[in-house]
Formats: structure tokens, sequence, C-alpha cells
């Protein structure tokens, strides 16, 4: 039997041997993925040790704070309770992070090159993170949380020529001392996906006059009922317009100009503009990915965009903001500041500098052109109409005294029979752009969103 | 030199642990070597002593180097609990008192374990009646969905570990008689060797144990320790891989057939599988603790974070990987030690399984050699399950690592057992 005995001590060798594999494959090979699963807190208890760094507004003011718990650790505290949850976002050691406290975390936990964190952990008691100061603007954010009280909706305001983000605001927020009370963590401002309504139109009228194809004072018909993509399509309060410039269309919001527009212009054309406004892609912010949506027309079952050729996509309607378009507030406010910015867009920005605990600025981003949309000729144009929709179309309510507001209304129509609809502005001063969207409400994006822009504007001290 | 003194020696190596180890743990705690806690090390190596003076005048002639080996387990174990907790360790350290207890009385009631032979239908009535008790209403207990403690006012104890060893003594016993017919018995079929029917009917038997047992018990693991060393053991007495191989075969379809209608067993090879997956690991019983124990080992690394320096709690208190002082004490050895450390204690125990296969050749007959075959094959699956549960190689079923994790039925078991390899080897060995 002895045999027997010794082919079975092999077996059992090659059992362990697999065990050994398998403890290798998770201690040593597969460990680095593991430690990055957002599942494993062990990470975050550990940061636990270290004072993780102060996130601040633009005026110093403190959003996100450490305070020692018993012994060697640290907490996180939120002095501004759910105004800045959403571009903030959380630090907590059951629910992991979102947000800055995300996308930041290796500078708010001080962690830097190898060799330099290794002699400070020899030079230093207790490891301290860098401070971040952020670009938003407490009295404005304020301000539009207020006006978003009652509805669902977000505002998303931008610094024309930097694109730094100096609004976030978005109904409902949670409070980031307790992510585990909250019933959502969505922030509208870059999650939220809506159809954009007419304040497309702004895209479309770009991809016309830079194209060469339209000037602002060339005639098109605004006779109501047009056959767009084989159905009748109706103009606002099914008016007949008649020959109109196209300056005019926009201040009108005239669809079926715009459709024909969109359609004349054609699927690539309507493409081509649309990525260079950032279409398509997730924007370029320092956010976390995941907390980002990428604007353009969506197959929502599947959850993934449609390029405009596909057939699916009725060019027509998606010009005027409708069709498959769905669009975040971020994106729209991209929009209006690249207008205002001579066609040049920016990246959005929410931190304006990292400083490290002696007080030196570690790093100061400068401002970064993500890619030239158009001549600053046709920005100067388009601007000119959506001023013109500011001071006597649908924006009116947008008007500041003193300052010139240009702008665009939006009300996309989500039910047609209670007179549900999303309502959109966009808009921009000389030095602000914002967009505000208030989700399926009654009324139109002149009568309840454009005064929320103008009082944000306000507040920006525009 | 003599086996006693080469056992003797080996012992060193044992007192060195557990002094170091207690050692690292103070200085990671920045606390005072106090005296009160070395005190544990001390006693714990007086008992170890007092084992080996009791081998030596009892069991002279006894394999050396298992019982070394086995404190070297326990002193490991010992040090890693109390630095889980250290109240657990004081009730570890009387536990081995009881462990060593029950060693001892094995050695001097069964100084001829060739009884056992006879008592074979008595003792697997035993065995089984020791499985079953946790399903008995009133005293049986439910832990994580399988049927697996006993609980009699505040004593609990867990009966599979007892019934491993009565069954293990059934097999030998039943298959030093009919190996021979199993072997001259049959007939080749297809190209098969096909055991002869009228032998089959207790074989059959005892893999309709192993199904009733996972569904019954609701226990994966124990299901395949027990299967498992049914077939080793039937392979050491017939030298017939086809037996094995139909046993494989037949074990594979009930378990498939059992899994996917028993809920619970279909939970745990889901959380086996997707260990990540949102809905189960929430979810109670679910994969929590799994990925928790991976969690700890990707954090362990190649060499650990020093004993006594992983991260066992939430802030809260609460411990992060469930169960660390039992069906996860693997995952908190390879965080404090490493790979490292979880190669050296799968040595550890390989050794230990050489030590008990060379028992199981040097022994003259044939239930002697199939007796030690059973024990190490036993055993060396028990370590099999748990480790492959925790590290995913199977699906994770709650029992413990022999000698090293927390638990009285475990340790009292486990020396029984010890005490039943080096009886066998002593007897072996003796000159004639």
């Amino acid at each position: 039997m002895n045999a027997p005995i010794l082919r079975l001590y092999v077996v059992f060798l090659v059992l362990f041997a697999v065990l050994i594999g398998f403890t290798s494959r998770w201690a040593v090979f597969g460990s680095e993925r593991l430690r990055e699963n957002p599942k494993n807190a062990r990470v975050r208890i550990e940061e636990q040790r270290i004072k993780r760094g102060v996130i601040r507004a633009a005026n110093r003011e403190v959003l996100a704070g450490s305070t020692r718990l018993s012994g060697d650790r640290y907490g996180r505290r939120y002095p501004t309770g759910s105004l800045f949850a959403l571009p903030v976002g959380y630090d907590n050691v059951r629910f992991g992070r979102a947000g800055i406290e995300k996308y930041y975390n290796d500078a708010l936990v001080g962690r830097k090159q190898e060799l330099t964190s290794l002699i400070d952990s020899l030079t230093k008691d207790t490891q301290i993170g860098d401070d971040l100061q952020t670009t938003l603007v407490p009295r404005a954010q304020e301000l539009a949380y207020d006006l978003l009280q009652g509805h669902q909706g977000a505002v998303v305001a931008l610094g024309i020529k930097d694109g730094s983000v100096k609004v976030m605001a978005g109904t409902p927020s949670f409070d980031p001392d307790h992510p585990e009370d909250a019933k959502s963590v969505l922030n509208r401002a870059t999650q939220g996906l809506y159809p954009p309504g007419s304040t497309m139109k702004t895209v479309t009228a770009t991809a016309a006059i830079d194209s060469g194809r339209y000037e602002p004072d060339s005639r098109v018909n605004g006779k109501n009922g047009k056959v767009i993509s084989g159905t009748p399509l109706n103009n606002f309060g099914q008016r007949d317009y008649g020959d109109i410039t196209l300056t005019e269309a926009l201040t009108n919001s005239v669809n079926t100009v715009w459709a024909e527009v969109g359609v004349k212009l054609g699927r690539n054309r309507m493409q081509e503009y649309m990525d260079r406004f950032g279409f398509g892609s997730k924007p370029p912010l320092d956010y976390p990915e995941e907390q980002m949506q990428s604007s353009g027309p969506r197959d929502t079952v599947k959850n993934e965009l449609i390029p405009m050729s596909s057939g699916r996509v009725d060019v027509g309607r998606t010009a005027i903001g409708q069709g498959l378009l769905l669009v975040t507030p971020l994106q729209m406010a991209t929009v209006a500041q690249t207008i205002a910015n001579g066609g040049v867009r920016m990246e959005p920005r929410l931190v304006a500098k990292v400083v490290d605990p002696d007080g030196r600025t570690v790093d100061e981003p400068m401002p970064k052109e993500a890619t030239r949309v158009m001549s600053e000729d046709t920005a100067a144009k388009v601007g000119t109409m959506m001023k013109s929709v500011v001071r006597e179309g649908s924006g009116t309510a947008a008007a500041l005294q003193g300052v010139e507001v240009a702008g665009k209304t939006g009300t996309a129509e989500i039910n047609i029979a209670q007179r549900i609809n999303d309502l959109w502005f966009i808009g921009f001063t000389e030095d602000v752009a914002v967009a505000v969207i208030i989700e399926r409400e009654q009324g139109q994006g002149g009568t309840v969103a454009a005064p929320i822009a103008k009082q944000v504007l306000q507040a920006l001290g525009q | 030199m003599s086996a006693r003194n080469r056992e003797l020696l080996a012992l060193i190596p044992a007192s060195l642990l557990v002094t170091l180890g207690f050692a690292a743990i103070f200085i990671q705690r920045n606390e005072l070597l106090s005296n009160v806690s070395l005190t544990y090390g001390g006693i714990f190596l007086g008992l170890c002593f007092v084992a080996h003076l009791v081998i030596r005048f009892t069991l002279p002639y006894a394999d050396p180097y298992l019982f070394p080996l086995v404190a070297v387990l326990a002193c490991f174990g010992l040090v890693v609990i109390y630095r889980i907790d250290d109240v657990l360790a004081r009730d570890q350290a009387q536990w081995f008192v009881i462990g060593l207890i029950a060693f001892v009385a094995t050695i001097f009631l069964l100084r001829d374990f060739r009884v056992l032979e006879r008592y074979r239908y008595t003792i697997a009535l035993a065995g089984l009646a020791l499985l079953l008790l946790p399903r008995v209403p009133g005293i049986g207990q439910q832990v994580n969905g399988a049927y697996l403690g006993v609980g009699i006012g505040p004593v609990s104890f867990q009966p599979a570990e007892l019934g491993k060893i009565a069954i293990v003594i059934f097999l030998a016993a039943y298959l030093r008689d009919t190996r021979q017919v199993l072997v001259q018995g049959s007939r080749r079929f297809l190209g098969v060797t096909i055991p002869p029917f009228k032998h089959l009917g207790p074989l059959l038997v005892v893999w309709g144990a192993a199904m009733f047992m996972l569904v019954f018990i609701r226990d994966l693991g124990s299901s395949l320790m027990y299967f498992g060393a049914f077939l080793a053991l039937i392979y050491v007495a017939t030298n017939r891989l086809s037996f094995v191989v139909i046993g494989l075969g037949m074990f594979a379809a009930g378990a498939y057939f059992f899994a996917s209608t028993v809920g619970h067993v279909q939970d745990r090879i889901d959380v086996w599988l997707n260990p990540f997956a949102p809905g189960l690991y929430d979810a109670e019983g679910g994969s929590y603790q799994i990925a928790n124990g991976m969690f700890a080992m990707a954090d362990g690394g190649l060499f650990g974070r020093g004993l006594g320096a992983a991260v066992l709690r939430v802030p809260d208190g609460g411990p992060l990987i469930p169960a660390p002082e039992t069906d996860m004490i693997y995952a908190v050895i390879v965080n404090d030690l490493g790979l490292v450390g979880g190669l050296g204690v799968i040595a550890t125990y390989m050794l230990i399984a050489e030590r008990g296969f060379k028992i199981a050749t040097l022994a003259a007959d044939s239930f002697s050699k199939l007796l030690a075959t059973g024990l190490t094959a036993v055993m060396a699956l028990q370590v099999f399950v748990i480790v492959g549960g925790v590290t995913r190689v199977i699906p994770l079923t709650g029992v413990t690592l022999p000698f090293v994790s927390y638990g009285g039925s475990s340790i009292v078991a486990n020396f029984i057992l010890l005490a039943l390899l080096l009886l066998i080897s002593n007897r072996a060995r003796t000159p004639a």
C-alpha cells in the first residue's frame, strides 16, 4: 500500500501548491487591484491617520476640514453642509469618496513621490495633506442653491476666460457628513441628462455661421408645420413666421427654421461642431470620471451615445435640442462660455491651487484651452444674436441693469398632456457664463430658468 | 541521538516563535514587555514540555518531528489569536490544557489502538450521530446558513471536528476487511474497473452520507473533507484509480445537483465567484467576508505589515474581517506576515502531512496504514478546505485551521488525532 500512499502525498503537495499560488495571486500579483478596489476600507482607515488637507472656496471659506477624533485619527467635517456637497463630495471611511475629495485624494493626503514621502515619514510625526483652493464662489453658490429649493435642477456658472467653475449647485443635495442617509448623491450639473431644447440652437447657429453657409441676416422661412424627417414640426404656440432673418429666428426661437438649418448643414457638420463644443466625451473637468456624463444623442436603454451618422438620429430635431439628444448642464454652460470667449472652449476647472501645509503653493494650474470651436468673428456674431434674445426675445427675464446679457432659453417638452417641461436658460455676460436647468415643471425656460440665471450673474458681480 | 531528544530539540523553534511573537506584538503596541502576558508563553511552553515528557515515557519510539511541528503551529496560532484579541488567547490557552488532557487520555486509553477495529460500527454510528447533532432542535445552532454547532447551556462545540475522526476510524476498519474483495471481485466494464455490487453498498452509503451532509448540514466544506478522506482511503486500500474517478464523478454530480437546488449552497457559490457584486457584498452572510479576506491578503503583500501591525478593526470598533480568529485567521496571518508567513504555515502543514504519510508507510498492518493515511488526509483536506476557501480556490465554508484557529472542539479533536498518529507511529517503530 506504500506506493499509493506516496502518490496521495504528491496529490496533497499539488493541492498545497495551489494554495500557495492563490495566496501569491491575492497578496502579491493582484494586490494592486485589490488595494484600489473602492470597497476596500483598509486604505481609508490608514489614511484617517493623516490630517487631510482643507478644501476652501475662492474666498478662502472652509468647505471641508479635518478634526481630530479619538487617538491619532482624523475625521472629516463639512461646515457648509449640503450647499457644496455636490462639487466637494465626501470622504467617508465606510462609503468611500466622491467629488473633489476623490479626485484630489492624493494631494489631500499629501501623497507625493515615493522618495519625499519616505523622508517625510522619517522627519514628521503626523502626515499632513495639502490644502485645496477651489474656484467656487460661496455667495453665488448659496444664492443658486436657495433659488433651486423647491425645484429639482442645477446651476453651473463658469469663468469665461479661464473656465473656472464659480457655481455648481443642484437640488436635491445631501449632507456630506452623513452620505449614508443620502437618498441620492447624483450631481445633476455633471451627471444629469436632459434634452437641451432650444438652447441647442446656439450650437446650430455656430455651425451655420462658422461654416459660411449662413449669416445672421440671412433670410429664412419660419412657416409652421414644416416637414422634418418625414414628420411635421411645429413652432412654439403654432406660430407662423414668414420670411425672417436668422437673428430673428433665434430671438423668437423658431423651431422650423433651425431644424431646417440643421438638416441643410447635414449630419457631419453638426457632429463636427458638437464634438468641438465637447459633446461626445466626458468634460475635461478635475472631477471623478464616474460622476460625469457625456452629452449627445443617446440610447437610454443601452446607456451609450449614438453617432450623428446613425439613421436613428433625426438631425433636424437634434439641431433644436429634441430627438434623442441628452446633455448635461455643464456641457451647456461650456457652450455659452465658448461663444463668450471668442470661440475658444476652456477646460472647466474646480481647483485653482494646491497649497502645502507650510503655505507654499504646490500647484496652480494655468487656464487651459480645450479647443477653438469657431472663429472669433463667428463667436461675435452668435453672441450678438444671443444678446438680442435677452433684449427683445424669449430671454428678457435674464436682462440686467447696465450690463449686456446674451442668452438662449430652452423649453424641452417632457409630457405634453400635463404641460411638463425641462426648463433651460444658458447665457453669459462679459466674464461669466451660466446654465440653469429646472427639471419637469410647467412653464417656460424664459419665465422660470432665466430669472435664476439673472440673479446668479448678479451675485457674481455682473 | 534518540528520537525523544530530537523531539525535545525540535521544540526550540516553537519556543523561539512564541517568545519572539509576543515580543513583536508588545513592541507594536508600544507596551512594556509585561510579565503577566509573557507568562502565557511560559505556561504554553511548559505544557509542550509536559506533553513531551508524556510521549517520552509512553511512546518512546514515536515519530520525533510530529509533535514539535504541531507545537510550532499551536504556538503560532496562540500568538496570532493574542494579536487579534487577548481575551480569546486566554480561552485558547485553557483549551490547550483540555486538548492536552485529551491527548494524554487517548494515549493511555488506547495503548493498543487496534481495539478500535472491533467497535467500528459503534464508532461509525457515533460519528454520524455527531454530525447530525447540529440539526437536533433545541441544541443545534445555525451559523451563516450551515448547521455546524451544538450548544448545551453555556458550552457550545462543533461535533463535526470529532466526527471526522470517528468516520476515518470506521473507514479504515471497514476497508481493511473488504479491500481484497473490492479488488478481486471487480469486473472490467468498458475499460473501467467496477467494484462488486455486494461491497459497493457501504461505499454508496458513504457517498449518500456526504450528499446528505451537503443538504442537511448545508456544509460543502465538511462534505468535501469527509468524501475526500474516503476517496483517499479507498485509493490507498485498493490502488485503483478508477474508484477515485467514479467517486469524484459521483460527488461532482451530486454537488452540482444540490448546489443548483439548495439555496444556501448556491449562495456560497455565487459569493465565491462574484465577491464584489454589489448585491452580494452588502447582503447578510454575503461576500463581505471573503472580499475583505482578499483585501487583507493584498494589504499584506510579500512580507506583511508586521505582526500586530495590520488593521483589523474599523474605527467604531467592529471587526474589519468577520471571524478573524476562526475562519479568516489565514487572511490575518498573510496580512501581518505576508505571503512569506502564509507560505510558512502551509509548509508546516506539508511537513506534518509528510510525517503522517511516513507513519502510514512504516506501519506494519493494513488497519494502521489506513488509519494513519485517513487521519493525515482528513487533516490536510481540512487545511485545503479552509485556506482554499479564504484564498478563493473553492467556496468558503467555515472549518477551522487545525491547531491555529481559535476553538475548543477543534483543538481537542486535533490533539486526539495527533495522539492516534503517534500511537500508530510508536507501534510501527518499536524495535522487534
